[in-house]
């Protein structure tokens, strides 16, 4: 009986020449994405962290004067509630449009196949779109003329518009639709690999259909909706258009508050610092979840 | 499932059927119009700014595309030292938070004192789109089959042949699949956009954007729902082209036709239903079944 190590050693196998490593080509292939990568990612972020440790000259340059003023900053009640209502929506984003997504995935992979790649095209489209355009039209739907408080004045239920945009509510709802389709997909990918055959093992063996959901599917769909959080809760966290357009001024976020820094106060100190922080907590969600990942191979 | 369908389409229908509404408030139903996609044929910024992402969207899909595809090259065929670095930092873009990206890019343009315009813009799009490309790329060469390679040479073909006649066709699809993604990704792209752009160097996104902001026409309807169009559009010619490219698969049961009673062997998975599902039929004993369907 040949092993391959036998035949390996006797030359009748051999190792595919293209795979032996020869480091020359690879740089070479690679120099172009190291530089790019390197001076238009890597050193502008080095510039934000060290902006982010500078003092501020009057003019908005950056002296090079250590400090951690701007970090200090941070801790301030104002900004401290900026970042916790960040976190807070971006989990709140994440939980919901989990709760939303599973059961819409789920029926969508038990669709009969006739009918399956078109409802798919269909819950894809939305992903697609523009997230301007999305969250624009729920701003058309809120806002004090819009469609909602139009139709409740008319039907003589209310006196005033109802104050619905540029709430903390409309915000989380600007983040659920931007972001269901992020969930709904990677979900739904889970959910159809699944073998039925298992889902029917599990029958055989006694299980009642609620048994089969908790203890079979979803520890096998738990990749998919893992996937999906990272695809929604790290975007979330950073999301500048939909607090903006949603929130307006009364509803600031990280991303607002970034943006505002570089834009419009030019305290580029201070936004780095905000940058740096958020880069953390995407650091810290990101190990989070592989830690989060792992154990789910556990079940 | 339906009720998620409505609260997906419902805000999109809404503002569908206000861009042809002949009402510039937009809550009541006041007549058809085409005024408003007639304004916006006028409107020389919307012009602009759609030229402008054009540019921009295929002049960095196509240099991301010949970086990115280089490296998925390297990162498959070679290991070297570094390599785990380089796939990390491969990622660090898709991760990143885009404001956080922007920033960045915009204090580095403003200290090396270079002018912001569309090029600034185009360079921070590709400096994105590497990742995304290297990863569809990538993806593609997983399934592709070196010793091709290797047969091509064995009959004579040096590597330059070997590349660009046998290599390159079969990984077309994944470079044009990158390109795409490269392609939609800086089309849609606003906040790199909007930090790394001079004045005068809108793109649609950013144009959009200003008009949602300070515009209340209904003008902002007829442009969404135009872009709407457009993706749906390109969605579903893309499914015809991909349901054209791969053989429809034949389902399993005109193959192997099932005798009554076995089809539940049969639906256990594609690769149980090669099993000649014939010979099944003939024996009857459960045991006989289980072995050949082990």
């Amino acid at each position: 009986m040949a092993t391959s190590q036998t035949l390996a050693r006797q030359g009748a196998l051999n190792v595919s020449d293209v795979q032996r490593p020869r480091s020359v080509g690879a740089h070479l292939l690679l120099l172009p994405a190291y530089l790019w990568l390197g001076i238009f990612f890597l050193l502008p972020l080095v510039i934000i962290v060290y902006y982010s440790l500078t003092v501020r000259t009057p003019l908005g340059g950056s002296e090079a004067v250590f400090t951690l003023e701007h970090y200090a900053r941070l801790w301030d009640p104002l900004y401290a509630r900026i970042f916790w209502r960040s976190l807070w929506l971006a989990v709140a984003t994440t939980v919901i449009t989990i709760l939303m997504a599973y059961p819409f995935a789920y029926a969508l992979a038990r669709t009969p196949q006739r009918w399956k790649n078109l409802l798919l095209l269909l819950s894809v489209i939305p992903f697609w779109t523009n997230f301007l355009v999305r969250t624009y039209a729920w701003m058309v739907i809120l806002r004090s003329n819009g469609l909602v408080n139009t139709a409740l004045m008319s039907l003589g239920l209310i006196e005033q518009p109802l104050p619905l945009l540029f709430t903390p509510g409309s915000v989380l709802l600007g983040l659920v639709y931007g972001f269901l389709p992020f969930m709904i997909l990677p979900i739904y990918a889970a959910i159809d690999r699944l073998e039925p055959s298992l889902l029917e093992a599990a029958a055989d063996l006694g299980a009642r259909p609620w048994q089969t959901f908790w203890r079979v599917t979803l520890p096998l769909t738990a990749p998919g909706i893992a996937a999906g959080v990272l695809l929604v809760f790290v975007p979330a966290l950073g999301m500048f258009i939909i607090p903006d357009l949603m929130g307006g001024a009364k509803v600031t976020l990280i991303g607002n508050l970034i943006q505002n820094q570089f834009l419009s106060a030019r305290n580029w100190q201070f936004g780095s610092a905000a940058s740096v922080v958020l880069m953390a907590l995407v650091v810290l969600g990101l190990r989070l979840y592989k830690r989060f990942f792992r154990l789910e191979g556990v079940f | 499932m339906a009720l998620i369908f409505f609260f997906l389409y419902f805000p999109i229908g809404v503002l569908v059927v206000f861009s042809f509404n002949a009402s510039r408030i937009n809550a009541t139903w006041q007549g058809f119009t085409l005024d408003w996609y007639r304004q916006l044929f006028h409107d020389f910024a919307i012009w602009a700014a759609t030229s402008n992402s054009l540019i921009v969207g295929v002049a960095s899909a196509a240099i991301s595309t010949v970086i990115g595809t280089m490296a998925a090259f390297a990162l498959h065929r070679y290991s070297f030292r570094g390599k785990a670095a380089f796939e990390s930092l491969l990622q660090l873009p898709i991760v990143i938070p885009e404001i956080v990206m922007g920033g960045s890019l915009l204090a580095f343009f403003v200290l090396i004192e270079m002018p912001l315009g569309l090029h600034t813009v185009t360079i921070a799009h590709v400096a994105f789109n590497i990742s995304f490309v290297t990863v569809v790329v990538r993806a593609r060469l997983y399934a592709f089959d070196f010793t091709l390679e290797e047969a091509a040479m064995d009959l004579g073909a040096n590597r330059w042949q070997t590349f660009f006649k046998v290599t390159l066709p079969l990984i077309a699809p994944g470079v044009a699949a990158g390109f795409l993604i490269a392609l939609t990704l800086s089309l849609d792209d606003f906040i790199i956009a909007f930090f790394t752009a001079g004045p005068g160097a809108n793109t649609l996104p950013m144009q959009v954007y200003s008009m949602m902001r300070f515009g209340v026409t209904p003008k902002v309807n007829a442009l969404s729902t135009l872009m709407l169009a457009v993706v749906i559009l390109i969605g579903v010619v893309g499914q015809f082209i991909f349901r054209g490219r791969k053989e429809t698969p034949v389902p399993e049961e005109e193959i192997h036709p099932v005798p009554r009673g076995f089809e539940v062997y049969a639906k256990a998975g594609s690769d149980r239903a090669r099993v000649p599902v014939g010979a099944v039929g003939a024996r009857s004993s459960p045991d006989a079944q289980h072995l050949q369907l082990g």
